[in-house]
């Protein structure tokens, strides 16, 4: 008698899920995967590659300093525990990560919060800080280069799911999802803006819209207005389980933060 | 088929109740009826005024259409791609068809990426202040319409000039 109903649960988020893939125009093919970086204007794309130019490199200096910087109850420095800077190589590209102590995915500016409060006894700063900014855009800034590599940890699987359901699903008064401009329609323009493929290779980054250094929340953040939909919550698992699918869909992209953008 | 399914319900709705609750709980949706691909009637009952309709298409944080749309006007660069163009569409299309397909385009393609101007919505997470409110109210549509109907495709004209 369990069985039948258990199959017939097991079923119908699969049936949902073919239906809405069958809607889609879908993914982008391997070989057609760009980062956002190669439909800037030539300037903007010079002033990323040039690291006297690139703004984004002051939060990567900021970033430096605080990384050497004792602080909280511990009087521990990151670099105490974690030594040079070289040791971070590699860390951005696999996050978020799975977090055996929560059972739950966790990304590198949660991480960087985790180990002020927990590690170094002192109070986290805000994700969208100056501070919190600088030290996430130095830790990803040491894996410049590397392949996004996400971890093949199966307890993360069910969180990419659920990132690729709110990349596929409509939303908001406009009632679009991100796959319809970002799968269907890479290739246009939204007024003077080019649409792109959404990848998260920049980030954090310099854009120049914002004046400043922006997270992917940030990013993600403004598509949901964009679309008159209700942001999620800043950290809030929707968020990473969107970085986490964004992360999968890249895989093998090269990281490039700081990024600069339009 | 979720549409489908709240289509369903709502045509049920109205068929039961009448149009009075309609009304007190979404006062801002003017009713209309579609007769094949088109509302023939304006919105309302009133017809717009085109010099406003051609202010309010330019507006790109209000009725957002040239963030999708090119206007014959408009400069090239900052043109929107991801729709058609909306040059000669008083030729191509009537006026009762162009009011159909910004009231609702998705009554004619359910997959469309036009968003519903003057329907029910029914999206998932809207802003607390979008919701329960239309895009544009009836006015700001028939002031749309009437600009969209005066865009003549005039191929003579452009080659002499
Ligand atoms: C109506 C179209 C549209 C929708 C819907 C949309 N976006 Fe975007 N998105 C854009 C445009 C346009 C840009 C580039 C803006 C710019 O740089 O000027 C962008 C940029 C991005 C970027 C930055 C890419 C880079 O190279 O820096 C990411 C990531 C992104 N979007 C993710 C999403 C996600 C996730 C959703 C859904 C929650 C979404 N978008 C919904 C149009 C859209
Ligand atoms: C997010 C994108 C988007 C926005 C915003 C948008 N449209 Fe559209 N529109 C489309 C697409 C795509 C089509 C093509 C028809 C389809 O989707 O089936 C279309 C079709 C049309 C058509 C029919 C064109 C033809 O040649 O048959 C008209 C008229 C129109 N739109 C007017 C408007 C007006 C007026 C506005 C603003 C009030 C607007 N649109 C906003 C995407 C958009």
């Amino acid at each position: 008698m369990r069985r039948p109903a258990a199959r017939l649960l097991v079923l119908a988020p699969l049936a949902l899920a073919l239906l809405a893939g069958a809607a889609q125009a879908g993914d982008i093919a391997p070989h057609e995967r760009r980062s956002g970086s190669t439909f800037m204007a030539p300037e903007t794309q010079a002033m990323q590659a040039d690291d006297t130019g690139n703004p984004g490199m002051l939060w990567v200096l900021q970033g430096a300093g605080l990384w050497e910087q004792k602080a909280g109850a511990s009087g521990r420095s990151c670099a105490d525990c974690h030594g040079s800077a070289a040791s971070l190589r590699g860390v951005a590209a696999r996050y978020p990560a799975f977090d055996a102590a929560s059972g739950k995915p966790i990304d590198l500016s949660g991480r960087i919060r985790q180990c002020r409060s927990e590690r170094q006894g002192a109070t986290p700063w805000p994700r969208e800080s100056d501070e919190q900014l600088a030290l996430t855009t130095f830790v990803a800034h040491q894996s410049r280069g590397l392949p996004i590599t996400p971890p093949a940890e199966p307890r993360l699987d069910p969180y990419r799911e659920t990132g690729r359901q709110l990349f596929t699903s409509r939303m908001g008064q406009l009632d679009l999802s991100c796959a319809n401009c970002h799968d269907d329609n890479w290739n246009q323009r939204l007024a003077g803006s080019a649409v792109t493929q959404a990848h998260p290779t920049g980030y954090p980054l310099y854009r120049l819209e914002w004046q400043g250094i922006g997270s992917l929340q940030r990013r993600l953040r403004n598509c949901m207005i964009g679309v008159r939909a209700e942001p999620f919550a800043a950290g809030s698992e929707e968020f990473i389980a969107l970085e986490l699918y964004l992360m999968q869909r890249a895989a093998g992209m090269s990281m490039e933060t700081p990024g600069v953008r339009p | 088929m979720r549409r489908a399914l709240v289509g369903a319900t709502l045509a049920l709705a109205c068929g039961s109740s009448g149009t009075a609750a309609q009304e007190t709980a979404e006062p801002e949706l003017a009713p209309y009826v579609v007769t094949g691909d088109a509302i023939t009637e304006p919105l309302a009952g009133r017809r717009g005024d085109a010099a406003l309709g051609q202010q309010l298409i330019g507006e790109r944080h209000r009725s957002l259409c040239i963030l999708c749309h090119a206007l014959p006007s408009g400069a090239a660069p900052l043109q929107g791609t991801l729709a058609p163009s909306l040059a000669g569409i008083g030729s191509r299309l009537t006026e009762g068809q162009i009011r159909l397909r910004i009231v609702d385009m998705k009554r004619l393609n359910p997959e469309s990426l036009m968003p519903s101007y003057h329907a029910r919505p029914d999206a998932v997470r809207i802003a607390p202040a979008w919701q329960g409110k239309p895009v544009l109210d009836a006015a700001e549509i028939e002031h749309l319409v009437a600009y969209l109907v005066t865009l003549k495709s005039e191929p003579v004209e452009g080659v002499s000039r």
